[in-house]
């Protein structure tokens, strides 16, 4: 564990113990599983953001591949009585299709991925509106898939399957980027591209990599998303939820510059944010002031990043300095 | 323009140290000078030089020391300041504004308006421009524009834009390296009248000659420090060169009889994207040291990117081991056995932010690893023997990059190849801006290697570098290969007549 997240986790238990102070009725079992189901549903999008994060890339359009995704894996079931596996094959097909058509854009064409993604943020919430004709994609009344909900939206001794699959694909995520080869070169290639070509990596292939990963996972969130709601409104299912994605992994210390980040980070970062949101109910904070809360709470983290960042620098200077005295006094 | 003489100028530079994360550029560092005087400043490359001139500038702020203008201590010098005292440089960068013509580049900043809006006054700007232009006998008139400028044009220009704040002290900066004789003539000349009229010059360059023309004084410096200064009568070129080296050359090269062995890799034709209409032929053989010389955009670095495979190749073959190289790519290149030691080892040869370790092993990724996972013990222990090998000075091999000194931060780059193994290895300056303790390493791992049958191209522009420790040399110019030196023709003139043309 880093020092930075060490700081993070300090921060969420504070909040978590002034939430608690104030309205006990944070701890009851009903709150914190609620609230963990919905740190389990935004987790595996902000780690899915933050693989892309760490290439020096963004993804914009997390939100809008998750109605359009909800969409279609609904209405498979739904209309065309697909068998869930095979829509969920389906689904998983398309996504990875999504990022690598991101990722070829982006490293062939060299499309910037600011431009790239919020094209795909129109274009994906766009075809998912006129997909269901702006209509609500949900299941018919009465219509049941006991396994597909027992799997997504059930629970194991009252923990949420949202949170399990969000652990495992954290504590997934975890060992690719912090000891496989791909996270060292994720690593590498968002710090500095021009030496990681140099040191023999091939680095469009592995922000390809990056962007298939992110739609992968999004993709696996976006069936989480529509077995929790039931139903997709295509006008509003996932509005901003990149955002949250990019917030959590920022919050977790991943920077924008790339190369940067742990998943232990991110994964802090989610839990922070839902605890902020819950804060904001529990404690009668009008419902408004929802963003404004949230994001006072990510400039200070950043801040106080910077300030960190700074204080290294001086570090290595004072160190650079130090050598230099050690080494003989500079002579006249 | 001509002799109002001004008010005179002196500027002393007391105890001047600029010390960055794995380098000390300046290490208590003095400099004075007064109207009137022409100090040349002479140094290799990396002995400091381009640091002083940026502390002067008021680019960079220094660590320690003591800045005084007029009498005056001056604590946070900015370029605005440095131009409100009548201090004028010229870099050695070009970076002129080729959207704009020749008088909007010369007063960029110190427009004349007039008017009650201000407009440009654009017949004023041209009088006060055209006469610095005849002075200096340029080819180019004030409406021209700076996109068809050839370099040696634009460094007119810039030398024009200094000239036109009538300066007190002009600073130059390798102002000659682009301009023909008859330039370079006409800009001495210009010196000279300038330091009658009671300018201060400060000269800095490689040309030794040209100090020795026009220098009243001349200031060494040697590794970050100050090595010592010439008075008027002592200036001549041997002089200089022992102040700049500070050591007996022949200990410092020490030179192994290589045999060279098979052919490793040959060039046929090959094309490079910088210079496509020069086919290249070259030859390198197991165990030698090859060095690749010329002037400043010869085409060496390029042709280097295109071997490893960094850019692409427009035309040619390239045989590795008599073995066509096919799929050109850095991976392609490492896979034969060919690696580069880039020119700037902080953005292309190192992650400055990662560990030792980390950078070590960044290439050798392949064989540390097992299911794609990073052996963690098999970096450690690879970092670790690197570390002996190579003597790489480290508080701990899990310390950032960017915390070492130079010539270490090099050594790192070097280790990171060395465990791939490789047959061949391209060094671009290889010791540019490192200190003399780490070059002296540096030059001995290069004869361990070539005694141990790899072969290595060198890239170089360090004169006594390029004859102390090459078995042959092959000069560039203008992207061609323009010749081709055994060891016993190697003098600086035989190069630089190749070099030059």
């Amino acid at each position: 564990m880093q020092k930075k997240d060490i700081g993070l986790a300090t921060l969420v238990m504070t909040v978590g113990a002034i939430v608690a102070v104030m309205n006990p009725r944070f701890l009851s079992p009903i709150n914190l599983a609620n609230t963990a189901n919905l740190i389990g549903l935004f987790g595996l999008f902000s780690i899915a953001e933050a693989f892309v994060i760490v290439t020096a890339g963004i993804e914009l359009s997390i939100g809008s591949v998750i109605a359009l995704i909800g969409v279609i894996f609904v209405d498979l079931i739904a209309s065309f009585s697909v068998p869930w596996p095979v829509a969920l094959a389906i689904v998983m097909v398309l996504s990875v299709a999504i990022g690598l058509l991101h990722g070829w854009l982006i490293t062939r064409l060299k499309l910037q991925p600011f431009v790239v993604t919020l094209c795909g943020l129109l274009i994906y919430r766009g075809i998912a509106r006129f997909y269901t004709r702006d209509g609500t994609a949900g299941f018919t009344f009465g219509s049941d898939f006991p396994m597909l909900e027992y799997l997504v939206a059930g629970r194991t001794a009252g923990v949420p399957h949202s949170v399990i699959a969000f652990l495992l694909v954290a504590v997934a995520a975890w060992f690719l980027l912090h000891r496989t080869v791909l996270g060292r070169h994720l690593l590498a290639v968002g710090k500095n591209p021009e030496a990681a070509s140099f040191s023999g990596i091939d680095t469009n292939r592995i922000i390809i990599q990056a962007y298939v990963l992110c739609a992968f996972l999004t993709g696996i969130s976006a069936v989480f998303f529509a077995m929790y709601t039931r139903s997709v409104q295509p006008s509003s299912h996932g509005n901003f939820y990149e955002l949250y994605g990019i917030a959590a992994a920022v919050l977790g210390g991943f920077s924008l510059r790339g190369g940067e980040g742990s998943i232990i980070g991110v994964v802090l970062g989610v839990i922070l944010l839902q605890v902020l949101q819950n804060l904001v109910n529990l404690l009668g904070i009008p419902s408004s002031l929802n963003f404004a809360v949230m994001g006072s709470v990510i400039l200070a983290g950043v801040i106080a990043d910077t300030q960190f960042s700074r204080y290294r620098d001086a570090r290595r200077q004072a160190i650079a300095m130090a050598a230099l005295e050690d080494g003989g006094k500079p002579q006249a | 323009m001509t002799a109002h003489r001004q008010k005179d100028i002196s500027l002393d530079l007391l105890g001047i140290t600029k010390v960055y994360p794995g380098a000390v550029a300046l290490n208590n560092v003095s400099l004075s000078i007064r109207s009137g005087e022409v100090v040349g400043l002479v140094g290799e490359n990396g002995a400091g030089k381009s640091t002083l001139m940026k502390v002067l500038s008021g680019a960079i702020a220094p660590d320690e020391g003591r800045i005084i203008i007029d009498g005056e201590e001056v604590t946070s010098l900015t370029s605005a300041r440095v131009h409100e005292r009548g201090i004028a440089l010229v870099h050695q960068e070009l970076n002129p504004f080729s959207n704009l013509d020749v008088t909007a580049n010369v007063l960029l900043g110190r427009e004349i308006r007039r008017g009650m809006f201000g407009f440009l006054d654009r017949a004023a700007m041209e009088s006060k421009v055209a006469p610095i232009l005849a002075r200096l006998g340029t080819r180019f008139g004030p409406n021209d524009a700076v996109s068809g400028l050839s370099l040696a044009d634009q460094q007119l220009l810039e030398i024009a834009r200094a000239l036109s704040i009538d300066p007190r002290l002009l600073i130059l900066d390798e102002p000659t390296s682009t301009l023909t004789l008859s330039e370079t003539k006409r800009l001495l000349d210009v010196i000279r009248q300038l330091s009658a009229d009671g300018v201060a010059v400060l000269f800095i360059t490689h040309r030794l000659a040209e100090i020795e023309e026009v220098a009243s004084r001349v200031v060494a410096l040697r590794d970050g420090r100050n090595a010592g200064t010439l008075g008027c009568g002592e200036i001549t070129k041997d002089a200089m060169i022992r102040l700049m080296i500070g050591r007996d050359l022949g200990q410092f090269y020490e030179k192994a009889e290589h045999d060279p062995g098979r052919p490793v890799l040959e060039l046929k034709g090959l094309r490079t994207k910088a210079y496509p209409q020069h086919p290249l032929d070259l030859c390198l053989r197991a165990g030698e040291i090859l060095c690749l010389t010329g002037l400043v955009g010869a085409g060496r670095t390029e042709l280097a990117r295109a071997l490893f495979g960094i850019d692409r190749i427009e035309g040619g073959v390239l045989e590795i081991e008599g073995q066509r190289l096919v799929g050109h790519s850095v991976p392609a290149a490492i896979a034969a056995g060919l690696c580069l030691v880039p020119e700037d080892r902080k953005t292309e040869g190192l992650f400055l932010d990662f560990s030792i370790t980390e950078n070590i092993a960044m290439p050798s990724h392949a064989a540390l690893s097992r299911a794609g996972f990073v052996d963690i013990g098999a970096e450690t222990a690879l970092a670790e023997a690197s570390r002996h090998k190579l003597n790489i000075k480290t508080a701990g091999l899990g310390r950032a990059a960017a915390e070492m000194s130079g010539g270490n931060q090099q050594k790192v780059v070097l280790a990171k190849w060395l465990a791939m193994k490789p047959g061949i290895i391209i060094l671009d300056e290889p010791t540019r801006g490192i200190d003399v303790g780490a070059k002296a390493e540096v030059y001995r791992l290069m004869q361990a290697l070539a005694a141990d049958g790899v072969a290595l191209l060198m890239i170089s522009s360090d004169m006594e570098e390029v004859i102390g420790i090459s078995d042959r040399v092959a000069v560039m110019c203008r992207g061609r290969i323009a010749g081709t030196l055994a060891r016993d023709q190697l003098t600086e003139e035989t190069i630089l007549q190749l070099a030059v043309e």
